[in-house]
């Protein structure tokens, strides 16, 4: 239909606006009166923060670009000016090395909420795919900008990672010099890492608004994994869950600054104050930390291609993830069965990240197959299985009134104190 | 709430744990923990140390170590003035040019100029070193795992001999600290080699202790100014935080079907 | 956690509190509001900042030029802060045509004796005030416009032996840089 969309807006100017191209309507509905499960716990904070996460990010990377130079001969020595010589240069650098920290912190605690409250299952599948492109992509841009700084770390990083697709047969090598622009990790490399980190996140933008649609259209899932029966059991968006949000930043912030302020290279690697020198190969090259479980995996197979298939496997079965869990429950909180197998792999990921940060010899090599054994495990065998013999406790009848039935084992999940009924 | 605290730790578990892990080659003992005045959560740096570091750095080791980030007007921060570092940057000659008839030509230094290279580069370094390189000291701190610790360790950790049964290496030097032990460089720091202004005696781990807080201000000279942002950030953060908490009590206060 | 769940759940309506509550609240919220304004605020600034000099640009904001090889009427140009600047070496001519001109006659009236610090050395930003192209008249070769001086080429300005703007859209004339003599052969600019 052609008209003016009516609107509800009172200021004039904004009223049309709204009526010409209804933005302020929209926002409105999605984000203020956007009707929202009311038993949220703060586990439910994170996907606003990692929101906030990646425009820091790109603000700060922005201004960085601003005096960096990506060029092999310059780009440690600019990145130095930066720290030295640009006005709070230091600040927005640290913030941006350590702000892409915290945002694998934040992401990976929304991914094992979303694991631990089943959020992947019907009707949001896609809503959780496209949450995995969203952290391949993340992984791709930080892999990039760890490059930037061309300190020893960023170029046989570059190097070891690359050099990845050259497991693949007959086309592997073509594909690594074609990654290259050249016969090694250098200018060209270096150059298009650069615009690549530029793009990619933009290209997360993207993602991150179609995941939002998504999630508008499904709604959220909550702690106890059931879908709201009426109004009873939701409120507006605003101001319930902006105050909770702004309260978690807050929060989120105080640990971020400590980290700028304070440890701003704990989370980094001492060689990559070295500048790049392509003879001399670090003694121990490790990834950053948020790559280490995967880093483990590629190195608990000693058959090369094997290793990078099922490195690049872990992120894969993420995807199928929803058909591979078989258990119509949402919320492990109903899953007795589940449950010590949910927290076993959220630890063997931990103990993945340390074998990855171990040199791979030794007792490290075993506990990393073992890690892998069970990551895998738990997806493809340890899910689809426990769907079918699980017997899950009751499910309440509905959000705002989880006791009434069956209410005897809920309140040993102390995590929501059930709401009385008044 | 024990489940929210278990994940929380393993939060913190990922976040803080892991980095931890992998420095270190094989059997050199960990450098012994120092006090020093830049150490801590506020530490600032000893300006009279420092400078004192800065003298041990022009008259030891910059006979082959380069600190090409660093420029004499730096020297301000570690409490120099601007005539004592225009007296300094006039001692050097610094390459310039081309000049009018395309040559290069030397100059005295200005305090705008990088500190000066002894070498021109690193193949011309290598050749006067016995093949070694002296690296490069401006980051050293930053570029060490174990930190200000390590090169003070490093430079008070010569032996004159091997430890018994260790055949000796010819051109080469026993440390205690240095990853595998042999170090091409020398014995840098021996007593009373250079003459401290302030009467300081210049002991080895005196200069030492002077030179690595020169060297801590060299990698990071926005130290101070960081952590002086950081307490006021955090606390504002904080008391925002408590607001913002008493506001989410009040609006949510609401909600009581 | 979840603090509805905490909250003492006396059977009041809903949205039950009102008079001294609502404005304690009113005034917390306005206070957080506030606050949270003023560190966004803060935020801004280091970011704006981040954009002006740095200081490694401040720290060559000046040149020392020597003046002994350059001959009487002959002009040289020197780079100071990523701008020419014009050094020339007058002759008595030059001089003498600098403070014959009436200023009631400039459209930019200035003294001669208030553009230079010794009469025989001008130094000038080479840069029209006009809209930012360098003007001729530095070599031998180059047209000097009608008064001597310099001439912009880009929308025909005219300058004269003092570097006053004399016919022509600049506005202003050519700008004096601060500098000063280090000795009688030497000065530094900036």
């Amino acid at each position: 239909m052609v008209g003016l969309h009516k609107s509800e807006m009172k200021n004039p100017v904004v009223r049309w606006i709204d009526e010409r191209l209804p933005i302020p309507s929209m926002l409105n509905q999605e984000y203020a009166k956007f009707p929202t499960p009311k038993n949220f716990n703060y586990f439910w904070n994170f996907g606003a923060l990692a929101m906030v996460n990646l425009v820091i990010m790109i603000v700060t990377g922005i201004f960085l670009a601003m005096h960096y130079t990506p060029h092999t001969s310059y780009a440690f020595d600019s990145v130095e000016r930066i720290m030295r010589d640009v006005n709070f240069g230091w600040l927005i650098r640290y913030i941006h090395m350590n702000g892409a920290s915290m945002f694998f912190i934040v992401v990976f605690i929304h991914i094992f909420r979303g694991l631990y409250y089943g959020s992947y299952k019907a009707p949001r599948e896609l809503l959780w795919i496209l949450g995995v492109v969203i952290l391949l992509l993340m992984m791709a841009t930080a892999f990039m900008g760890y490059v930037l700084p061309w300190g020893q770390m960023s170029f046989w990083g570059a190097t070891v990672i690359t050099n990845l697709f050259s497991a693949f047969p007959i086309v592997g090598e073509s594909i690594v010099v074609w990654l290259w622009g050249g016969f090694s990790v250098d200018n060209p490399t270096l150059n298009r890492f650069f615009s690549l980190h530029y793009l990619l996140p933009f290209l997360i933008v993207g993602v991150v608004f179609l995941h939002v649609v998504a999630l508008h259209i499904t709604g959220s899932n909550n702690p106890l994994g059931i879908e709201p029966k009426g109004p009873q059991d939701t409120i507006p968006f605003h101001p319930y869950y902006t105050i909770k949000d702004t309260f978690g930043l807050c929060i989120y912030l105080i640990v971020f600054a400590f980290l700028v302020f304070f440890m701003p290279n704990y989370l980094g690697h001492a060689d990559n104050y070295i500048p790049a020198n392509p003879l001399v190969t670090p003694a121990h090259i490790v990834p950053e930390w948020y790559f280490l479980p995967f880093y483990a995996i590629l190195r608990a197979v000693p058959d090369k291609l094997g290793g990078v298939l099922l490195m690049f496997g872990s992120i894969l079965v993420l995807f199928v993830l929803p058909w591979l869990d078989t258990s119509p429950v949402r919320s492990m909180k109903f899953r007795p069965l589940a449950r010590p197998f949910f927290w076993m792999f959220a630890i063997i990921c931990v103990v993945l990240g340390y074998a990855g940060a171990m040199p791979a010899e030794g007792i490290w090599v075993t506990v990393s197959q073992v890690g892998t054994a069970y990551y895998f495990m738990y997806f493809l065998v340890i899910l689809p299985v426990l769907g079918k013999i699980e017997k899950p406790r009751p499910l309440p009848e509905s959000i705002s009134a989880p006791v009434l039935r069956g209410g005897g084992p809920i309140m040993a999940g102390a995590a929501a104190k059930p709401m009385e009924k008044a | 709430m024990m489940r929210i605290l278990r994940t929380t730790a393993l939060a913190a578990a990922l976040a803080l744990g892991l980095p931890i892990a992998a420095h270190a080659a094989g059997e050199v003992p960990k450098p012994p923990a120092q006090n020093w005045s830049f150490g801590g959560l506020f530490g600032t740096f000893d300006r009279a140390s420092a400078q004192r570091g800065f003298q041990v750095y022009k008259e030891v080791c910059a006979a082959c170590h380069a600190m090409k980030q660093i420029s004499y007007r730096n020297l301000a921060d570690i409490g120099l003035s601007d005539a004592e570092i225009r007296a300094i940057a006039a001692d050097v000659q610094v390459k310039d040019g081309p000049n009018d008839d395309g040559d290069m030509f030397e100059r005295p230094g200005r305090p705008s100029d990088r500190f000066r290279s002894p070498f021109a580069n690193e193949k011309a370094a290598r050749a006067v070193n016995n093949g070694a390189y002296p690296v490069d000291l401006s980051l050293i701190i930053k570029a060490r795992g174990g930190g200000a610790d390590y090169l003070y360790a490093l430079l008070t950790g010569y032996r004159d001999e091997p430890p018994e049964g260790v055949p000796a290496m010819d051109g080469m030097h026993w440390n205690d600290y240095f990853p595998g032990h042999w170090i091409a460089m020398g014995r840098p720091l021996n007593d009373d080699q250079v003459t401290f202004a302030d009467g300081t005696p210049a002991t080895t781990s005196q200069m030492a202790r002077d030179l690595t807080t020169f060297m801590a201000w060299a990698a990071e000279p926005e130290l101070e100014e960081r952590r002086a942002m950081g307490v006021r950030v955090i606390l504002f953060l904080i008391i925002l935080a408590g607001m913002t908490y008493g506001v989410k009590r009040k609006i949510w206060a609401d909600l009581k079907h | 956690m979840a603090d509805a769940a905490t909250a003492p759940s006396t059977g009041t309506a809903p949205h039950g509190s009102t008079g001294p509550a609502e404005t304690r609240r009113d005034f917390l919220k306005l206070t957080t509001a506030a606050m949270a304004a003023v560190g966004v605020g803060a935020v801004v600034w280091p970011f704006i900042q981040s954009m002006n000099p740095s200081a490694s640009v401040l720290a060559l904001a000046s040149t020392e030029v020597d003046l002994a090889p350059i001959t009487e009427g002959q002009s040289i140009t020197v780079m100071w802060r990523g701008k020419p600047v014009f050094v020339r070496h007058r002759t008595a001519d030059d001089i003498k045509a600098a403070n014959d001109v009436a200023l009631n006659t400039l459209p930019d009236p200035q003294a001669d004796g208030a553009r230079v610090q010794k009469a025989e050395w001008l130094v000038m930003i080479g840069v029209c005030t006009h809209l930012g192209c360098v003007p001729l008249g530095q070599r031998p070769t180059d047209a000097k416009g009608d008064f001597g001086g310099w001439f912009c080429p880009c929308h025909g300005s005219h300058y004269d032996t003092s570097g006053r703007i004399r016919r022509g859209p600049a506005p202003r004339n050519l700008d004096v840089p601060e500098y000063t003599f280090v000795n009688d052969t030497n000065i530094r600019i900036g």
